[in-house]
C-alpha cells in the first residue's frame, strides 16, 4: 500500500463515495471547478460533473439548509464549510434544523448529511481562521462529531460518515493535510476510539493534530523511564469511553490534551466520564488545552499558545513523577 | 461605467494638490502590497494574505471625503482601507511581520487589522461581517456625533445573510452608512455571475436604496461618488449603496493558482492601472511628470526602510491576553 497524504485520503474517499452512491452529492465554496482551496476535491467536478459537485455562492447558512433539505428528500449531501470558525453562519440550519428532524418526525426521516470543515491552529491564519468549533457542537444531541488523525482514519471516518443516516459534522485540521500514511480503502466505524500507543503509568487521551503531539511527548518521556498510554478518541460526539475507562483503570492517571479553550471543552467532557465511572482507580486527573481567549498571529505567541510536545512533556513529568 | 480615454480631459481634477496627494497614497497602497507579497514569499509574513493592488481608488477615494468623525469597517482584504484611512504605515508591516511593534502588537495579522484611533473599526475576516460592523457603528454615531459608517465588502458578499439584514435594519432606521462593494468580479476562484443572480444594485433597490455603479478603477469617480453617498447618509436620509466595479492585480490570497481568469483579462484591466489613470490625468492636467517620478522614487526609499526596519523589531515574547475587562 503506498502512503498518500491526509487530503489526498480525503479526496479519494470522496471519490470512492461518489462512485458507490450515486445520491451522495458534494458542493461549497469552491470546491468544483477550483478543487477546493485545500485541494481536497480535486478532479472530482470533472468526473462527476456539475450535478454532482458544485461550487455555491458565499452562503454558508444556504449550504447547511439546501443540505437539511436534501437530505430528507433521498439525498445524502456532503458540503465543505470552507474553514470551521465559518460554521457559525450554518450553524442554525445544523443545529435547530437538520438535529431536531429524527426525534420531531417520531423517528420516521433520518438526516444523513455530512459538513466537513477545517479547523485547528497552527497555520498563523489569526483569531478567525483557526478555531477548533468542537465544543460548540458537544451539547447538540443528534450530531456526530469525527476529528481523524490519520490518513487512514481521513478515508475510513469519512467514508463511514457519509454512510452514516445521521448528520455529521467532520473536521480536518489545517496541519494534518500533508501527513502521509498508509489507506486500505474500507470504511471504519464511528465513536471508536484507538489506543496509538500503549503504556502504563498515565492515559493520554487526545484528537487530530494533538495525537501526534501527544505521541511525541511519549517518546520523550519514554527515554525518561514514563510510559505514557495514548488513545485518539477519533470521534468526539459520541465519545467511546468504554476505551478510556479501561486504559485508566490500568494507568490510574489521566491528561487529557485538547486543542481548544478549556472551558467548555470535550476534555472536561472525557474527565466528567472517567470520573464517574473508576474515581476509585484515579490517582491524577487534568486537562491541557488552550487559554480561555482568541488565537494570536504572531507566530512565538501562537505557538506558545497551543498545547505541543513540549508543553505536554512537561505538565506529565512535573504531575505523575 | 465610465470608459478609458485615449486622451484624458482636462479640468477633472476639482484639486490638483489634493490628487498629488491621493496619489502618493496609491503608490503607497500598491507599494506596501508588494513589499507584503516579498515578504511572504520570504517566509517572513505568514498564513495568508489578501492584497488590495488594482482596487487602490476605492479605499484611497473614499477616504478623501471621510471626515474626523466618520468610521470604516473593511475586510481581510484590508491593507488598503488601512492606509487610507492613515494607519501608519510601519505599524500595518509590523502586524503583518508579527511583531511588538505592530498596530495590534501581533495579535490581529493581516486579516483582522483594527486601529481605531484611525476611524478603522476593524478588519472583517467573515465575508460579509464587515456590515454587521458598520451598521452598529452608524446606530452610535447617528445618536452621538453625526459620524458615518463606511463598510466595505466584496461582491461574494452579496450573497451573505449579512448584506440582507443589515441593509434593511438601517434603511428601515435611516442610518448614517455607507456600502461600498467592491466588485472585482470573483469571490476567491468563482467568477462573480456564476453565483449571483440578477444585478448586485437592483438587489438594493428594492429596498429603496439609492444605489450607483461607478468606475472603481478611477479615483475622481470614486470620490465624487462617495461625496453624493456621505452627504445622503450624514443628512439623516438612510443607507447608501455604491458599487465599484475594479479588479485585483494578483491572486485572491497567497495560495491562488489564477487559472480561472479568461485569456487576456488581466492585460484589460492592467490597461486601467488606477495609479496609471490618475497619473496621466495629472499629467495632462499640467503636473509635471518629474514631479510625479520623484514621489515615486521617494515611496520606494520609504518602503525600502520600513522592511529593514520592520525586520529589526523584535517579536512580542509572550502572550499577556486578559479574557475579560475588570
Ligand atoms: C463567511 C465566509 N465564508 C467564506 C470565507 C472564505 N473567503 C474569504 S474571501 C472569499 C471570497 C470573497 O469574495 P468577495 O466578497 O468578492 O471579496 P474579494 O475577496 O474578491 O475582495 C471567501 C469565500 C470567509 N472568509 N467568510
Ligand atoms: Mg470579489
Amino acid at each position: 500500500m503506498p502512503a498518500i497524504a491526509f487530503r489526498t485520503a480525503i479526496r479519494d474517499a470522496l471519490d470512492d463515495e461518489l462512485a458507490a452512491d450515486e445520491r451522495v452529492i458534494l458542493f461549497g465554496e469552491d470546491v468544483a471547478v477550483a478543487g477546493g482551496v485545500f485541494a481536497t476535491t480535486t478532479g472530482l467536478y470533472d468526473k462527476y460533473g456539475p450535478e454532482r459537485v458544485f461550487d455555491t455562492p458565499i452562503s454558508e447558512l444556504a449550504l447547511a439548509g439546501a443540505a437539511f433539505g436534501s437530505a430528507v428528500h433521498g439525498l445524502r449531501p456532503v458540503i465543505e464549510i470552507m474553514f470551521g470558525d465559518f460554521l457559525t453562519l450554518a450553524m442554525d440550519s445544523l443545529v435547530n434544523q437538520s438535529t431536531k428532524y429524527w426525534f420531531l418526525t417520531q423517528e420516521q426521516i433520518s438526516v444523513p448529511l455530512v459538513i466537513r470543515s477545517v479547523v485547528g491552529a497552527g497555520g498563523r491564519f489569526g483569531a478567525i481562521h483557526s478555531q477548533m468549533p468542537a465544543s460548540w457542537f458537544m451539547g447538540v444531541p443528534g450530531l456526530k462529531i469525527v476529528a481523524p488523525s490519520t490518513p487512514a482514519d481521513a478515508s475510513a471516518l469519512l467514508k463511514a460518515a457519509i454512510r452514516d443516516d445521521n448528520p455529521v459534522l467532520f473536521f480536518e485540521h489545517k496541519r494534518l493535510y500533508g501527513l502521509e500514511g498508509e489507506v486500505n480503502g474500507a470504511a471504519g466505524r464511528l465513536g471508536e476510539a484507538v489506543v496509538v500507543r500503549e503504556g502504563r503509568d498515565i492515559t493520554l487521551v487526545t484528537a487530530m493534530k494533538s495525537v501526534h503531539d501527544g505521541l511525541e511527548a511519549a517518546d520523550e518521556l519514554q527515554a525518561e523511564g514514563m510510559s505514557v498510554e495514548v488513545i485518539d478518541l477519533r470521534t468526539l460526539r459520541p465519545l467511546d469511553l468504554d476505551t478510556v475507562v479501561a486504559s485508566v483503570r490500568k494507568t490510574n492517571r489521566i491528561v487529557v490534551v485538547e486543542e481548544g479553550p478549556l472551558t467548555g471543552g470535550w476534555a472536561g467532557e472525557v474527565l466528567a466520564s472517567v470520573v464517574e465511572h473508576a474515581l476509585g482507580d484515579l490517582d491524577d486527573a487534568w486537562r491541557i488545552a488552550t487559554p480561555d481567549t482568541p488565537i494570536p498571529y504572531s507566530p512565538p505567541l501562537e505557538d506558545a499558545f497551543l498545547p505541543g510536545p513540549g508543553r505536554i512533556a512537561r505538565e506529565i513529568r512535573a504531575r505523575a513523577r | 461605467m465610465s470608459h478609458v480615454r485615449d486622451q484624458p480631459a482636462t479640468g477633472v481634477l476639482d484639486d490638483l494638490d489634493l490628487y498629488r496627494r491621493i496619489y502618493r497614497q496609491m503608490l503607497l497602497i500598491r507599494g506596501f502590497e508588494d513589499l507584503v507579497q516579498s515578504l511572504f514569499l520570504a517566509g517572513e509574513v505568514y498564513g495568508t494574505t489578501h492584497l488590495y493592488s488594482g482596487q487602490e481608488a476605492i479605499a484611497t477615494g473614499v477616504a478623501s471625503v471621510l471626515e474626523e468623525r466618520d468610521r470604516v469597517a473593511a475586510t481581510y482584504r484590508g491593507h488598503g482601507h488601512a492606509l487610507a484611512l492613515g494607519v501608519d504605515p510601519q505599524k500595518l508591516l509590523d502586524e503583518m511581520l508579527g511583531r511588538t511593534s505592530g498596530v495590534n502588537g501581533g495579535r490581529a495579522g493581516s486579516m483582522n487589522v483594527n486601529s481605531p484611533d484611525d476611524r478603522l473599526i476593524g478588519s472583517f475576516g467573515i465575508v460579509g461581517g464587515s456590515i454587521a460592523a458598520a451598521t452598529g457603528a452608524a446606530l452610535a454615531l447617528g445618536r452621538t456625533t453625526g459620524g458615518v459608517a463606511v463598510a466595505y465588502f466584496g461582491d461574494g458578499a452579496m450573497n451573505q445573510g449579512y448584506v440582507f439584514e443589515c441593509l434593511n435594519f438601517s434603511q428601515v432606521f435611516k442610518l448614517p452608512l455607507v456600502l461600498v462593494c467592491e466588485n472585482n468580479g470573483y469571490g476567491e476562484y468563482t467568477p462573480y455571475r456564476s453565483v449571483t443572480a440578477g444585478e448586485i444594485c437592483a438587489r438594493v433597490e428594492v429596498m429603496g436604496v439609492p444605489a450607483e455603479t461607478i468606475d472603481g478603477m478611477s479615483v475622481w469617480t470614486v470620490r465624487e461618488s462617495a461625496e453624493r453617498a456621505v452627504a445622503h447618509a450624514r443628512a439623516g436620509d438612510g443607507p447608501v449603496f455604491v458599487e465599484a466595479l475594479t479588479y485585483r492585480f494578483v491572486g485572491h490570497s497567497r495560495s491562488d493558482p489564477g487559472a480561472y481568469r479568461p485569456d487576456g483579462e488581466l492585460d484589460r484591466w492592467r490597461a486601467r492601472d488606477p495609479i496609471v489613470v490618475l497619473r496621466a490625468q495629472l499629467e495632462a492636467e499640467g503636473v509635471d511628470a518629474a514631479d510625479l517620478d520623484e514621489a515615486e522614487r521617494e515611496m520606494s526609499v520609504q518602503l525600502e526602510q520600513m522592511r529593514e526596519r520592520g525586520l529589526a523589531a523584535p517579536f512580542p515574547a509572550e502572550l499577556t491576553a486578559r479574557e475579560f475587562k475588570d
